[in-house]
């Protein structure tokens, strides 16, 4: 049977397309890197900026970069994961799973500056005896509430598709249903919270409108998680619009591309591993 | 089983290592003696910056963080103490200044500039007012090449646009249809690459990518702003809760120094020699 | 416990609402949110406060993303669930999840220095005289919205690509039996059998366009005034709390939060819609 013209077009026309959507992808990222790899070297990273960071490396934006990412992390990663075990632990679906599911989806959907706004005059303002105003847990405490219907939908998928003979195999050699979540079914789903966590990771460090309400910018090494902070978007961000020193800039979204390719790539291979090592348990 | 075991034990250890490395973090370095907090106006932070790292080297012990986050939320954060000290680049309201201390340690010019392409030199300064008001559209009408201006301005709020509307527009409205980019160095990108924009924006700001304009036929200059032929200037304040202390008092005589005003003139001009 | 961690999402939205309303009420209740809503003019500095222009403005740029990426993105989709080899097809999520991961001052970085200049290239030499200077500079609905399609593009072609996989085999066989071919049976058969999926996706994909801040903000010109073309510099409802936020006080600040609240509502009605959809095909 012959192919008719129209589906041949169709499949040119279905090929061209994804091919154009890698192509605008590569283009991106090619046009970074050729424009930002030149800027790297060891005295980047490890000098700190200067005259508002146009001259000097990235290391405190990167110390901040880091600083912040972990809290924010460990806040979200108890919480989130602590919610999906109940929502597919220990409860049926009914009325209020399903309300909680709507918020969740719904918290994901709330634009960032919208959730900075909510930041700042609750953790800077009304929360500034204890967050100290402008820092890094204000920061990390308006990034939880981003990320965390992203770990609690991750993980959940994760937990679903954990065989339930593991649970009844628990079970029926006595041991209670906590330490059966605990010992048998986060542990099967460790892949899948790693996924979670690294998702989370990756949107954290992309942010930066609600963060320019809430961490700060300040250009120093923060000394605790009181302090003021900059991530490396936030650091990009202000080089570009305040300075217009677009060297740094570029070689600031070349370092945090480079991030996010080993997040995405690296993650994966270590996903991957760690799903084997389980199955081979 | 037993190695499942294992791992989330491993886990768990992880996790409390983690817990405990970030809190010593916090709790080792929470200094809020040593600590000069300032934040405010994004004109004056690299100049703030400037003077903080001088003044760090000479007193080790102090740690001074320099935010941004604009004039007003400088004034608003002095006034809640969550800075010691704020930066503006515009005079308070009356109501704002209740309670707060105000002092001037620089002055800046606000400059016009346009692409270095730009045949113009020179504009009076009813000639920027109709250019921003939007009755002046064309450079040949203010001896250019023939060409469409594309005027841009600050955003709302901005002390250098508050400064520009009262030294500038004195009254008349800047066109709703001016692009609006909400920092100095976007306004000098979006005049780099184009031929026909206009801009204004902090004589500290200028570099090399963009042409001044002279206002009335004089150039700002720091002569001609400490003689005060060149009109459009500002001051900018540091401002502390009613009486400056502590270490916020040292900083801000550090400032007012002749070592301090030596690096305001780097790019400004001193408060001492107006 | 595990309780009190499920219902933190609620908590959240809840208290994100409340304090955003909280902030913004004051301004409302001066104005009124229907004054607020259709005010024409955005003059902070004398205590005018109109948003229309930045809801045109947000409209316009969103529906340029939208005619920019579903086409794009919904085809990528195609050509994922229906056409790619396997080999291929890792390799395209591969790069569709790292698009989703570049951070959105990159794409603001990449849009003010590849596609602004592009923009107003093509504005000044192809439209010259009939453009008005505003529209010359490059920052306007165009760029924003070109940056913006490339954005919203992973969430439409993931969210679709679920979509089409969901669609049971039967109806693609059913059809091939009768010797229909490939593309027939998707136009056919599975891009309608996929309907309301891919309907979700172009919405959380608007959602998603709607919340955007840093690029929109480094790209679209950013004036508060009706825009004539494409090439017009627009304000949108984000774009203006990102831009302002940083500066104002008192009322003006006031302004910012119940231009939150606004954006907040509409995001909640995007979302409701979404699940009213979702709620329908699972019932179709």
């Amino acid at each position: 049977m012959k192919m008719p013209i129209q589906e041949k077009l169709a499949k040119w026309f279905i090929w061209g397309s994804a091919l154009l959507t890698v192509s605008i992808l590569a283009l991106i990222v090619g046009y970074v890197m050729v424009q930002g790899l030149g800027q790297l070297s060891i005295s980047f990273f490890l000098e700190n900026p200067r005259k508002m960071g146009s001259e000097g490396g990235i290391f405190s934006p990167l110390v901040g970069t880091i600083y912040f990412t972990l809290l924010t992390m460990l806040l979200a990663i108890p919480v989130g994961v602590g919610a999906a075990v109940y929502l597919s632990e220990f409860t049926r679906e009914g009325p209020l799973v399903r309300v909680i599911r709507f918020f969740s989806d719904a918290l994901a959907g709330i634009p960032s500056i919208v959730i900075g706004l909510f930041g700042f005059a609750f953790f800077v303002v009304l929360l500034e005896p204890i967050t100290g105003g402008w820092s890094i847990i204000s920061g990390s405490l308006t990034a939880f509430c981003m990320i965390l219907p992203i770990i609690i939908r991750v993980t959940e998928e994760a937990l679903q598709a954990i065989p339930n003979s593991y649970r009844e195999g628990s079970l029926a050699l006595g041991v209670s249903k906590w330490d059966t979540v605990m010992n048998v079914v986060l542990p099967s789903a460790l892949p899948g919270i790693f996924t979670a966590s690294l998702l989370g990771i990756g949107r954290v460090i992309g942010e930066t409108a609600a963060l320019l309400l809430t961490l700060g910018g300040s250009l120093l090494i923060p000394k605790s998680i009181f302090s003021p902070a900059r991530t490396l978007s936030m650091h990009l961000y202000l080089v570009a619009m305040e300075t217009g020193e677009f060297g740094v800039a570029f070689g600031t979204a070349a370092v945090l591309i480079l991030l996010i390719l080993l997040i995405n790539l690296g993650g994966y291979y270590l996903v991957q591993r760690l799903t084997r090592r389980m199955v081979g348990d | 089983m037993i190695s499942r075991l294992k791992r989330s034990v491993s886990v768990k250890i992880l996790f409390v290592i983690l817990v405990v490395a970030l809190l010593a973090g916090g709790c080792a370095s929470a200094d809020p003696e040593n600590t000069i907090n300032i934040s405010g106006s994004s004109s004056i932070q690299p100049l703030s910056e400037e003077l903080a790292n001088a003044f760090m080297e000479e007193n080790s012990e102090i740690t001074i963080n320099v935010a941004g986050g604009g004039s007003s939320a400088g004034i608003k954060a002095t006034r809640d103490g969550t800075s010691d000290i704020g930066a503006s680049s515009r005079e308070l309201e009356s109501d704002e200044r209740e309670g707060l201390t105000v002092i001037p340690i620089a002055i800046d010019g606000i400059t016009l500039v346009v692409n270095p392409e730009s045949q113009v030199d020179n504009l009076t300064l009813e000639q920027v007012r109709l250019i921003y008001s939007g009755q002046i559209t064309n450079w040949s009408e203010v001896g250019g090449k023939d060409g469409a201006i594309n005027t841009f301005t600050r955003e709302e709020g901005s002390g250098t646009r508050g400064a520009f509307e009262d030294l500038v527009m004195k009254g008349a409205k800047i066109s709703s249809k001016t692009g609006v980019q909400n920092t100095t160095g976007s306004l000098r990108t979006a005049v780099a690459g184009d031929p026909h924009a206009i801009a204004y924006i902090s004589l500290g700001n200028v570099n090399d990518s963009i042409k001044v304009l002279a206002v009335d036929g004089v150039m700002p200059e720091s002569e001609t702003i400490k003689n005060g032929s060149y009109k459009l200037t500002r001051s900018f304040f540091y401002l502390t809760g009613e009486q400056p202390r502590g270490n916020a008092r040292n900083f801000i005589d550090f400032v007012l120094s002749p070592d301090g005003q030596q690096i305001v003139r780097q790019n400004f001009i001193s408060i001492s020699d107006n | 416990m595990l309780l009190l961690f499920a219902l933190a999402s609620i908590l959240v939205v809840v208290l994100v609402g409340l304090f955003v309303f909280l902030q913004g009420y004051p301004l409302l209740a001066k104005t009124g949110f229907f004054t607020f809503l259709t005010g024409l003019e955005w003059l902070p500095g004398e205590g005018i406060f109109g948003i229309l222009p930045m809801v045109i403005g947000t409209l316009a740029v969103t529906l340029g993303a939208l005619i920019i990426g579903v086409p794009l993105g919904v085809t990528t989709a195609v050509f994922l669930a229906e056409y790619a080899p396997e080999r291929i097809a890792f390799w395209t999520r591969r790069a569709v999840e790292l698009l989703a991961g570049i951070p959105s001052v990159v794409y603001g970085l990449f849009g003010m220095t590849v596609i602004v200049p592009l923009v107003r290239h093509v504005a000044l030499n192809w439209f010259g005289d009939l453009l008005s200077p505003e529209m010359r500079t490059g920052y306007g609905i165009l760029a924003a919205s070109l940056v913006l399609g490339i954005m919203i593009l992973p969430t439409i072609v993931s969210i679709s690509e679920d979509a089409l996989r969901a669609v049971p085999k039967a109806y693609k066989e059913g059809s091939y039996a009768l010797g229909v071919h490939q593309w027939q049976t998707i136009w056919h058969n599975t891009l309608p059998a996929a309907g309301t999926g891919i309907m979700s996706s172009v919405i959380l994909g608007m959602g998603r366009a709607i919340g955007e801040t840093m690029a929109i903000l480094m790209v679209a010109g950013n004036a508060p005034a009706f825009p004539t073309s494409i090439f017009s510099p627009v304000r949108t409802l984000s774009g203006n709390i990102g831009l302002e936020m940083s500066y104002a006080s008192g009322e003006h600040a006031q302004a910012l939060f119940a231009t939150g609240v606004v954006l907040f509502i509409v995001i909640m009605i995007l979302n409701g819609l979404a699940l009213l959809i979702a709620r329908k095909g699972a019932n179709a």
